[in-house]
């Protein structure tokens, strides 16, 4: 591997104007994750996971280098009808399309950072990776007191031209005091067997709402690993709905610092796995002032041999008194084949707090399958209205409505 | 001044902490295959013994020290250790009580645990451990009357090796990780059980452990067998003298419950914590783990953690018997410096297998507290349960208090129920409680009893009396 990421990396420097320093920044990363690899499940954060192993079966060998000089045709088909949109197009990990139609020019801010580098608390060989390799990277900044009219739609469509490729990108959001976004994550993948490394980091200053909503619902055969680092200011709020499904496997990571008084942070989860996907979330809340709040419910139907896996964490910092963190993670296993494990964590330094977490797994519950067949359902029906039920109470917490019933749609549960 | 608080007082600072003036054999400092051979040799033990110990040390020269626990330590210099350490008068093993070193004898009455069977604990039968040797097991011989086998392990090893020979490693290999190794290539002496088939043992069996020695490690090694559709509850209680320096205690504890049995395992763990500024202490770094090898057995873990400057273990329990069941109930109390990580694990590979822990962490002063625990069902563990749930109670901001569960779960047909909560003692249960007169302390003393109750209750009675006032000791001077 050492070789073709030693070629792939001289080759997409060549096609960049960069800075010898900047050159160097990147060389420093490439070094740095050539030393650890992918991450291997002797990492703890990895224990479940182990990455190195999934691509080595999944895909093989890797290459690295994307030729961007050449633009992709933007198929419009993959677009969300019914619900206008501000739009970012990604094709092959390549931006094509930044749209933001619905919205006063003058007050979103397009930056090109490409020359940063990310530098994040807990960074891991993928970091590493995801500097060495990206190189383009744009900072979209919502200015003071404005809020989106529309949602925006990210758009991660693959094609089949790519095969047995890693994909870096990078995106950091900035919102200033007062303002809000909605933004969604949209994964659209007509190719097979490649790798998407994607890093966000989003910054929350005072009063700023963001609601982030990553939806891997289309059957692929691609792996996918996402980290969201959300640092927020006073007052502020971020919510975080994660629907993972479609990729054979995929992982997300959100990370979130409450900075700021009275901040807070909701993460909500639904894996709708079949097959032998194997998906997990890990969070880390940080808890790093008073009267902050967090609150995190994941929920899991596991079909086949499908392998789910969530790790959280509430972290509590000595000054961060008045705490409230509460994390609940419940999984249905159908199969004989299928697991579900969980890692919910407590980790606290300060004494008045109210922290709670749950979990639970297990499967379907006969006596209420024999309660809803008594009254006419057959088996199946009252499979599907107990799995139904059981993702609802996840999508309910969706605090838009536009949004709700654009993912209720997706999964196909009806009220 | 009423009596509950001059009592208190009386016990305010750590009442073991005297150490005996006694005359000890040791075996030369350090680790290498010739203390090895020198401990084996002075036990008088046969060929199969020196092997099984040589080949744990053999694995252990290539282990490494671990380092994932969340209360770090200064690195242990294993060269710098004695590793057998015995009262002189021990060399001849004395044949009575009559012929036992009063010096000993005045220990453990010192230590509230007479051995003289007129002035004996009601209906306990006593293995008392000194440094790396028993001294006195009493109730032998009623016990004998039953076939039950009570004594040292050393002298088990003489006496019935078919069955130390047959189970000794069987649930923790020689080949496990770096201290259980280290146990197993120089454990001194510990306690051997044995009930028979269908005997429900008339009394409980209790070791009293007692590092007197500095610079020695205490390794003992316990083992308990219950054969067939028997029972027994077994007892262990620990003590060490104020030192200022940091001593390792590395023991190695196997359960092994056949077809219908019950084994019940309380500990009363009382090392020296460690002056108020963190210096001294016992590192406590025990493996324990139980098999539930026959269908219907039953393994159940009780223990309450008061002492020792860094606690390290996880009492657990494998599953493999078809409807065989597993509890661990903990009560883990830290205040200054002291740290803890603990909790269990529950490996379920048997049908309808059921486990349950309860874990009540209570962490004050500087100190910091980890509950960190494992629940694996197998794919092939049908129609499991698991229930667990961690509490713990915050006391001050200057301390820590965790929870680190890992859930897995490979069968559809089992349930896995966790829960846990942390947070502190509320004002207005404090309110309450002073209004009715007690102060302060009293009034914490109360409720940390309250919230420790559903562990208190599974203990034997006359250990119930003793860790209840451990538990109120062990809070002084954490409030107000």
């Amino acid at each position: 591997m050492k070789e073709q990421l030693q070629k792939d990396f001289d080759n997409s420097i060549k096609n960049l104007s960069l800075s010898q320093k900047d050159i160097e920044i990147k060389k420093f990363c490439l070094d740095n994750f050539i030393d650890k690899g992918f991450p291997n499940k002797k990492e703890e954060d990895w224990k479940f996971s182990d990455l190195n192993q999934i691509i080595k079966n999944n895909i093989g060998e890797l290459s690295f280098y994307n030729d961007q000089a050449s633009t992709n045709k933007v198929d419009t088909s993959v677009f969300v009808d019914g619900l206008e949109h501000n739009k970012i197009v990604f094709i092959n990990g390549r931006i094509e399309k930044i749209d933001f139609e619905y919205e006063k020019k003058d007050q979103i801010e397009i930056i090109d950072q490409s020359e940063t580098i990310n530098e994040f608390q807990n960074s891991n060989s993928l970091s590493d990776l995801n500097n060495a390799f990206t190189n383009k990277c744009f900072k979209i900044l919502v200015k003071k007191g404005y809020q989106l009219a529309k949602p925006l739609i990210i758009y991660h469509t693959t094609n089949s031209k790519i095969w047995s490729k890693n994909i870096n990108l990078r995106l950091n959001f900035e919102l200033d005091k007062d303002s809000s976004l909605r933004l969604i994550d949209l994964f659209n993948d007509a190719s097979e067997k490649n790798f998407l490394n994607i890093f966000y980091n989003l910054k929350l200053k005072e009063n700023a709402v963001l609601k982030n909503y990553k939806v891997d619902k289309f059957e692929n055969k691609n792996i996918k690993y996402s980290f969201n680092n959300i640092d927020q200011d006073k007052n502020s709020i971020s919510e975080t709905f994660i629907l993972s499904s479609g990729s054979n496997f995929s992982k997300n990571e959100i990370n979130c610092n409450l900075n700021g008084v009275y901040a807070s942070a909701f993460v909500n989860g639904v894996f709708s796995l079949n097959n032998d996907k194997h998906h997990e979330i890990r969070s880390i809340i940080n808890h790093l002032t008073e009267n902050t709040k967090s609150y995190q419910l994941i929920k899991s139907v596991l079909e086949q041999s499908s392998k789910a896996v969530y790790q959280g964490k509430i972290f509590v910092n000595s000054d961060a008194q008045k705490t409230d963190g509460y994390q609940l993670s419940k999984a249905i296993l159908l199969n004989k084949e299928s697991e579900f494990n969980a890692k919910p964590e407590l980790e606290i330094y300060a004494d008045d707090v109210k922290c709670s977490h749950g979990s639970a797994s297990g499967s379907l519950n006969e006596d209420s399958i024999f309660y809803l067949m008594s009254r006419g359902l057959s088996y199946q029906q009252s499979r599907e209205l107990l799995i139904n039920g059981f993702l609802l109470d996840v999508v309910e917490k969706i605090t838009d409505s536009e949004i709700k019933n654009l993912i209720k749609n997706m999964l196909g549960i009806k009220e | 001044m009423d009596n509950r608080q001059k009592e208190i007082n009386n016990l305010k600072d750590y009442k073991y902490g005297f150490s005996t003036d006694i005359e000890n054999i040791q075996a030369p400092k350090g680790l290498n295959e010739d203390v090895i051979k020198f401990i084996s040799n002075i036990k008088k033990e046969p060929e199969w013994m020196l092997e099984f110990r040589l080949k744990a040390f053999e694995r252990f020269k290539v282990l490494k020290e671990p380092n994932w626990q969340k209360p770090k330590f200064p690195k242990i210099d294993y060269q710098d250790l004695y590793y057998y350490s015995a009262p002189k008068s021990m060399k001849d093993k004395p044949k009575s009580l009559d012929e036992l070193d009063p010096k000993l004898l005045e220990t453990y009455k010192k230590l509230g645990i007479p051995l003289q069977e007129q002035a004996r604990l009601n209906g306990i039968a006593v293995d008392a451990v000194f440094d790396s040797v028993s001294v006195a097991t009493t109730f032998k011989d009623e016990l004998t009357k039953q076939g039950i086998i009570f004594c040292p392990i050393s002298e088990a090893i003489q006496s019935h090796p078919e069955l130390v020979k047959k189970y000794l490693g069987s649930v923790i290999p020689t080949s496990d990780h770096f201290f259980a190794t280290l146990n197993s290539a120089v454990f001194t002496d510990g306690s051997f059980v044995y009930i028979p088939e269908g005997v429900r043992c008339p009394m409980e069996l209790s070791t009293y452990f007692r590092i007197n020695a500095s610079n020695t490690g205490q390794f003992e090694r316990t083992l308990i067998i219950a054969d067939k559709g028997s029972y027994v509850s077994y007892l262990e209680g620990c003590t060490a003298p104020m030192r200022d320096e940091n001593q390792l205690h590395a023991a190695n504890v196997e359960l092994i419950a056949l077809d219908d049995a019950e084994i019940k395992y309380s500990t009363v763990q009382n090392w020296y914590p460690g002056d108020q500024d963190g210096k001294g202490g016992i590192y406590n770094f025990v493996t324990k783990r139980g098999l539930c090898k026959g269908k219907n057995s039953k393994i159940s873990w009780t223990q309450v953690e008061t002492g020792s400057a860094i606690t390290w273990k996880y009492p657990s329990c494998i599953l493999k018997g078809d409807n065989s069941v597993g509890e661990f109930y903990s009560i883990a109390i830290t205040n200054n410096h002291q740290k803890a990580d603990t909790g269990t694990k529950m490996i379920h590979l048997g049908k309808n297998t059921k486990s349950k822990i309860i874990s009540k962490g209570i962490s004050a002063g500087s100190s910091d507290m980890t509950y960190r625990g494992l629940v694996d069902i197998s794919s092939k563990a049908k129609n499991s349960t698991n229930y667990t749930q961690c509490d713990s109670l915050l006391m001050g901001n200057k301390c820590g208090a965790h929870t680190v569960p890992y859930i897995k779960n490979k069968n559809s047909e089992s349930n896995i129920a966790h829960e846990a909560t942390t947070s502190k003692i509320s004002e207005e249960q404090l309110h309450y409680c002073q209004q009715r007169g007690l102060n302060p302390e009293e009034a914490v003393g109360l409720i940390v009893n309250g919230f420790c109750k559903e562990v208190l209750q599974q203990l034997p009675m006359e250990f119930a009396v003793e860790a209840q006032k451990l538990v109120g000791i062990s809070l002084e001077g954490s409030v107000g």
